[in-house]
């Protein structure tokens, strides 16, 4: 009776194990958003081989790489271009964009408004840890006002994105935003958005302990605890108080969730009605 | 289990308990799955892994078997499981 079952993690057969130990530094957050991502593919249900996950350039952008399904690692800012045709080619897959904010809203930011537009039904996570980690700590467009980076030593003149209210703006038909630290709304957010039909958005605020927290001076478990203690969760908030100012308090939670044609079935339609 | 007053099903509902299982050799010593368990049942180990770093060790039999800490790992090194009803013991 007693099960002689080999113990082994629970998310061993989606990871490519003979990849770990991650290329992530110790703290870095992108390694527990990843585990998210890969629990809530578990957790819908639907077989592995109807997923695919598609990464652009960047430490989040190496998430492809380790997820045991089919995976492309493109070129920098293209993830979602390159997920539009696999969507389009096959709109039976589930098609996950898993990159960073410097792929996906710097270099990459013109696809994302667009692929928004025309409700790409693609599932994309953007770990937000507000630098360009993986070059150096240089300034993002999501690097808070003030904030210390290897190009603004004096601190960063400029305004950082307000990514769900711009995710919103664009067309997105599933918007929500959490941190790394609440693991398993992240997860039920995750599985949520996989089986939303369109193009959902997930932000999540996760910590760079290399290259912006040593660099401003903060200590990790205090960030990370910040995300705890600084954060508010409020549904459906008014897209324009979701800028990122932890004194005031950051919102999170669930804040877009609307049905709309997606751009596969668009195109279905039309293709139809050209040929019959 | 310390409580501020006695629940008062506390002898109808059966306490869940996990055992803790750690892969060494994958952890970066972050710390986050002692920090965060809500249980305090983990520590840093004097022993180093394969690559230097202090994993974690279970120090209290006190956990739930909540999976915080499996969840928040970002190396895939620890995880809970359930334990095991014990034959001829039920749980209380
Ligand atoms: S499962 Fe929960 S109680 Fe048990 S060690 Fe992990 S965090 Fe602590
Ligand atoms: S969370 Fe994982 S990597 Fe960090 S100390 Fe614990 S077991 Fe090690």
């Amino acid at each position: 009776m007693a099960k002689a079952k080999q113990r082994v993690h629970p998310l061993e057969d989606l990871i490519r194990t003979e990849r770990i130990p991650h290329i992530w530094c110790p703290g870095c957050g992108v390694g527990t958003v990843f585990s998210a991502c890969l629990s809530a593919i578990k957790q819908t249900g639907i077989e592995y081989r109807k997923f695919t996950m598609v990464s652009g350039i960047g430490c989040s952008g190496r998430g492809a790489g380790y997820a045991r399904l089919d995976s492309f690692h493109t070129t920098h800012g293209r993830a979602i271009p390159f997920a539009t045709g696999i969507k389009m080619a096959n709109p039976e897959l589930n098609v996950i964009v898993f990159s960073g904010d410097g792929d996906l809203f710097a270099i990459g930011g013109n696809h994302f408004i667009h692929a928004a537009r025309r409700n790409m039904d693609l599932t994309v996570i953007c770990i937000n840890n507000f630098i360009y980690g993986m070059t150096g700590g240089q300034v993002a467009a999501t690097t808070p006002h003030n904030a210390q980076s290897a190009t603004t030593p004096y601190g960063n003149p400029e305004s950082p994105f307000n990514l769900p209210l711009l995710a919103i703006a664009s067309g997105a038909t599933y918007v929500a935003r959490w941190t790394m630290i609440h693991t398993r709304d992240l997860t039920d957010t995750f599985a949520e958005a996989m089986a939303h039909r369109g193009f959902s958005f997930i932000e999540v605020l996760s910590p760079c302990p290399i290259n912006y927290v040593r660099r401003n001076k903060v200590k990790l478990m205090d960030l990370v605890k910040k995300f705890q203690t600084h954060t508010i969760i409020r549904n459906d908030a008014d897209p324009r108080d979701l800028d990122l100012d932890f004194e005031k308090g950051v919102v999170l939670g669930k804040f877009v969730d609307i049905d709309r044609p997606t751009a596969d079935m668009l195109y279905e339609e039309i293709r139809r009605r050209r040929a019959g | 289990m310390k409580y501020w007053r006695a629940p008062l099903d506390i002898n109808e509902i059966p306490i869940v308990r996990g055992i803790v299982h750690i892969i060494a050799d994958r952890c970066k010593g972050c710390g986050y799955c002692i920090e965060f368990c809500p249980r305090e049942v983990l520590a840093f180990s004097k022993e180093f892994n394969k690559k230097g770093y202090h994993p974690p060790m279970v120090v209290s039999d006190g956990c739930l078997n909540c999976h915080y800490c499996e969840q928040l790992c970002p190396e895939f090194a620890i995880y809970t499981e359930e334990v095991p009803p014990v034959a001829g013991s039920p749980s209380p």
